[in-house]
């Protein structure tokens, strides 16, 4: 017999400001960027005025990777690289819900780094929001994937001599349909970006500068400050993919931030899926098959 | 005794046909009632090497292959020199008589050279449909049932291709009718169809059946049957089936949407399985029930792919760093992996833990003929301490606001069980970590770390499997309790066991009896012990090198077992391997056996 329950809906209500706030004060280093990423989230999930239990936070391991734990929707802190591939199975169970995947540069660029590529392709429909401080903090300061060449960290204390990832063209070819570039200190730009990408129908990956103030001394907020330019500021139009692709690959004196790249005339995965087509969620579905399917299956065995 | 018991080998190079005439011989022997066992013998190349596959019928239930063949079909002259030497007296070789030399055979065997060219109007794919006829007129079926059958094998080729392979089949029908000696039985119609399958099937089948409503994989043999059913069947049964990147990617998604509330599966074998573990460990620590199955192929590494073995055991058994619940079955036939992934999903659901599955691919690509009434396709589903949205007017929610701080996922309960709310539910807001948490589910290393915290979630989690054992079937001692010998056996090897025991009983007068274990995790620990310790001579009969399952049985009931008969070449045990090293452990000092297969396969 079974034991399943099901739950009363509750009164509904206007989330507030305090919907979102978690039960756990960040633990992350005094200064770090991962604050205002949280911040950014919470505001843009509020202005979006989705409620928290229909939002979902699935992060991988890492500093960064905290961040379901202090914000007050559902989460789940998953194993190191592995967000995605939870989340797109998260995504096809249930449909209906808000999926927001969370990490770091070395958590989806580098041990996730198959999945990211996987999932960009099958354009899901989820957010992944990579908190890039470009080092491996939690292990407490190793080169990741996306360290600048000749970067001195103790796992290359020579400075390193391999050629980092640039998570932007690397997104765009590899099919995600909403490439954008934050920075935590640009609070109310990045709030924007992360509404566009939560309401964007498909994979959309915001990466943002996301300084760690203790073991990355290269690229600080001083570093960042003089260099960011917003694309938004330029003109750039977001749906021309050749000037999206010289956008991002500009490092240097200049680095833009902004929404890079954006179409909106691909199916999604869940789209594509006849078995969504109707019922709802797979989650919610009645178990077990019709007497005319075993029917069916019955025949086929003779 | 059977009246009638016999063995057909078809073998030729991968891509000559043999699937094609095997399923439609298969079918029809089902039809008539017979019970069937088939296995394919083949390499990792799509075409050339050498296919051989066994069909054995029996009018009494049969759970193996042998390897004495009644009809010997080679489709070129490698299988007619492999296997010559394997025929019965009074069996019959069918072969083209111009492009294969017979050999010599050993007396009693009827050499039918075939006029192949002629009989088939030169269509050279028409050899296999004229030995299969005239096999079948020499076991005395009428035409009429081979008709049917390459009707319903060729039903989506339209009519002309139908018309023309029952041409061809009535030539060989009436050419053996003509020229060649039947043989002294018939085949009977015992007026009872059995239904057919593979155990990939039966997996694929059980999954739906339990509700399964995503499935996820990536291809490896010889698990990828399964993948195949299910996506063959996705759209019409309304289930979600992904062909992942990788192994990694698989267990995680599967984690991922049985978080949601789905039940979901994975199947894969030893490689694959390698790469879930990690994964596995997720769906122990943050409470989510996921079934994952490893269809066992030979090992290390990429081993040998296309061939058996029971190597896996220690690899789930130590699955994941940390202690962990699991549950762990080692089903013994098709039949049985189709009733228990059902069983297993509820006790998943049940215990909120992941279950593990140990197939190979003896039984996995194996066919077995089943009677249709044991196939329960509506078994009871129990999906435990479950909370789902909907809006049941009748059920209490004591949670309200979203800001609710009252339920907590992981609560301390008496049983370790604790209320399972699946995201999208009001009030039930929590997170699910693989950090160690708290029970409300904050990661407890986010405070500061707290050994009695740990402590009692670590015990929580434990005490949940206190009452497994009582859900399942102690394994149950076949034969007569004072046996001379006690063989042991787990997962697929039970048909074989038991054809062994009955040859110990008749051909060799040794009295033996048969323990079979299904289930490893939770294990029966104080009822195996009790038997065993009352045996006289037990013997652990395992297809591994090492005796993985007479080490486990030692660690968890001290019981060492007085002789070994171990197999480690890739292919199944015959009966005969098991008569003949019990024999010679009871005559001498030996106490392993490693029969030699006899063919090359």
């Amino acid at each position: 017999m079974s034991t399943t329950v099901e739950s009363k809906p509750q009164p509904a209500g206007q989330p507030s400001g305090d919907s979102y706030k978690g039960k756990i004060h960040p633990d992350w280093c005094p200064g770090c960027g991962d604050f205002s990423v949280l911040s950014a989230l919470q505001k843009a999930l509020l202005e979006l005025n989705l409620e928290p239990h229909k939002v979902i936070a699935i992060s991988g391991i890492g500093c960064s990777s905290n961040l379901p734990g202090f914000i007050n929707t559902y989460g789940m802190h998953t194993l190191h690289g592995r967000s995605l591939a939870v989340a797109t199975g998260v995504k096809l169970g249930n449909h209906e819900l808000k999926v927001i995947a969370t990490g770091g540069d070395g958590d989806g660029y580098g041990i996730g780094g198959n999945h990211f590529l996987h999932t960009m392709r099958r354009n899901v429909d989820l957010t992944y929001i990579v908190m890039d401080n470009q080092i491996y903090g939690l292990t407490t300061g190793q080169i990741s994937p996306t360290s600048i060449k000749g970067m001195k960290t103790k796992s290359t204390p020579e400075g390193s001599v391999e050629n980092p990832i640039n998570p932007i063209p690397l997104a765009m070819v590899g099919g995600a349909t909403y490439v954008a570039r934050g920075y935590s200190a640009k609070l109310k730009h990045l709030v924007e970006l992360l509404k566009g990408a939560i309401m964007h129908e498909g994979f959309a990956l915001v990466d943002v500068f996301s300084p760690c103030v203790t073991y990355n001394l290269d690229n600080t907020y001083q570093w960042f400050k003089p260099r960011i330019k917003i694309l938004e500021d330029e003109g750039h139009d977001p749906t021309d993919f050749h000037a999206a692709l010289d956008k991002g690959y500009l490092w240097g004196e200049e680095i833009p931030i902004g929404l890079f790249w954006r179409r909106t005339d691909l199916p999604t995965l869940e789209q594509s899926e006849a078995v969504l087509e109707e019922g709802g969620p797979l989650a919610y579905r009645q178990l077990g098959l019709s007497e005319e399917q075993v029917r069916d299956l019955k025949e086929e065995l003779y | 005794m059977p009246q009638v018991d016999f063995e057909i080998g078809i073998g030729g190079a991968a891509g000559q046909g043999i699937a094609t005439p095997g399923n439609i011989m298969a079918r029809i022997l089902a039809r008539r009632g017979l019970s069937i066992n088939a296995y394919n013998a083949y390499q990792s190349i799509i075409r050339g090497g050498h296919t051989f596959l066994t069909i054995r019928a029996s009018d009494r239930p049969i759970g193996n292959i042998n390897t004495k063949y009644d009809v010997l079909i080679p489709l070129n002259q490698d299988t007619m020199d492999r296997h010559l030497g394997l025929m019965k007296a009074g069996s019959t070789v069918l072969f083209d008589g111009k492009s294969i030399e017979p050999g010599t055979a050993a007396e009693g065997v009827q050499l039918c050279p075939l006029p192949m060219k002629e009989l088939t109007g030169g269509n050279k794919l028409g050899g296999n449909m004229v030995a299969l006829a005239a096999t079948l007129r020499l076991l005395g079926i009428e035409f009429q049932a081979l008709e049917d059958a390459v009707t319903l094998q060729f039903k989506k080729k339209g009519e002309e291709i139908i018309a023309g392979n029952v041409e061809i089949a009535r030539a060989g029908y009436e050419y053996a009718e003509a020229n060649l000696n039947p043989f002294s039985f018939n085949v009977p119609n015992l007026g009872k169809r059995m239904a057919l399958l593979t155990g990939n099937d039966a997996i694929a089948m059980g999954g739906v059946a339990a509700g399964v409503k995503f499935y996820a994989a990536y291809p490896m043999s010889p698990s990828t049957g399964v993948l195949m059913w299910m996506a063959r069947h996705a759209r019409k049964l309304g289930i979600m089936v992904r062909q992942v990147e990788d192994e990694i990617g698989v267990v995680n998604m599967v984690i991922g949407a049985a978080h949601t509330g789905c039940r979901a599966m994975c199947a894969t074998s030893g490689g694959g399985f390698a790469l879930m573990t990690e994964g596995l460990g997720m769906s122990g620590m943050i409470e989510t029930p996921i079934v994952c199955v490893d269809v066992q192929r030979a090992g290390p590494a990429t081993g040998v792919p296309t061939k058996t073995e029971q190597g896996d055991l220690w690899q789930m058994l130590g699955a994941a760093q940390g202690d962990y619940p699991k549950i762990i079955v080692a089903p013994t036939s098709q039949l049985d992996l189709f009733k228990t992934v059902p069983e297993l999903f509820n006790l998943c659901d049940k215990y909120q833990c992941p279950g593990l599955v140990l197939s190979d691919l003896l039984i996995s690509e194996g066919t077995a003929s089943i009677d249709p009434d044991e196939l329960d396709f509506h078994p009871e589903i129990d999906r435990g301490n479950l909370i789902l949205p909907g809006g049941s007017e009748e059920a209490d929610n004591p949670y309200g606001g979203y800001n609710d701080n009252a339920y907590l996922r992981y609560k301390n309960t008496e049983s370790g069980i604790s209320p399972r709310a699946v995201p999208g539910v009001p009030g039930h807001i929590h997170i699910a970590a693989t950090d160690e948490h708290d029970e409300d589910g904050t990661l407890i290393s986010d405070e500061f770390t707290n050994p009695h915290k740990r402590q009692m979630m670590a015990e929580k989690r434990q005490r949940k499997m206190e009452t497994a054992l009582s859900q399942i079937g102690p394994p149950v001692l076949v034969g007569p309790e004072d046996a001379t010998v006690t063989l042991v056996g787990w997962g697929s090897t039970k048909g074989v066991i038991l054809e062994a025991v009955e040859q110990l009983a008749g051909e060799e007068g040794i009295v033996a009896n048969h323990l079979h274990i299904k289930w490893i995790v939770p294990f029966h620990s104080e009822e195996i012990t009790g038997i065993l310790s009352d045996s006289k001579h037990v013997i652990m009969v395992e297809n591994n090198a090492s005796g993985q399952f007479a080490r486990y049985l030692r660690s968890e009931t001290g019981f060492s077992a007085h002789g070994h008969i171990r197999k480690y070449d890739g292919e199944p045990f015959m009966p005969h391997h098991i008569v003949e090293g019990v024999k010679a452990q009871l005559e001498s000092e030996t106490q392993l056996s490693v029969p030699t297969h006899e063919i090359m396969v």
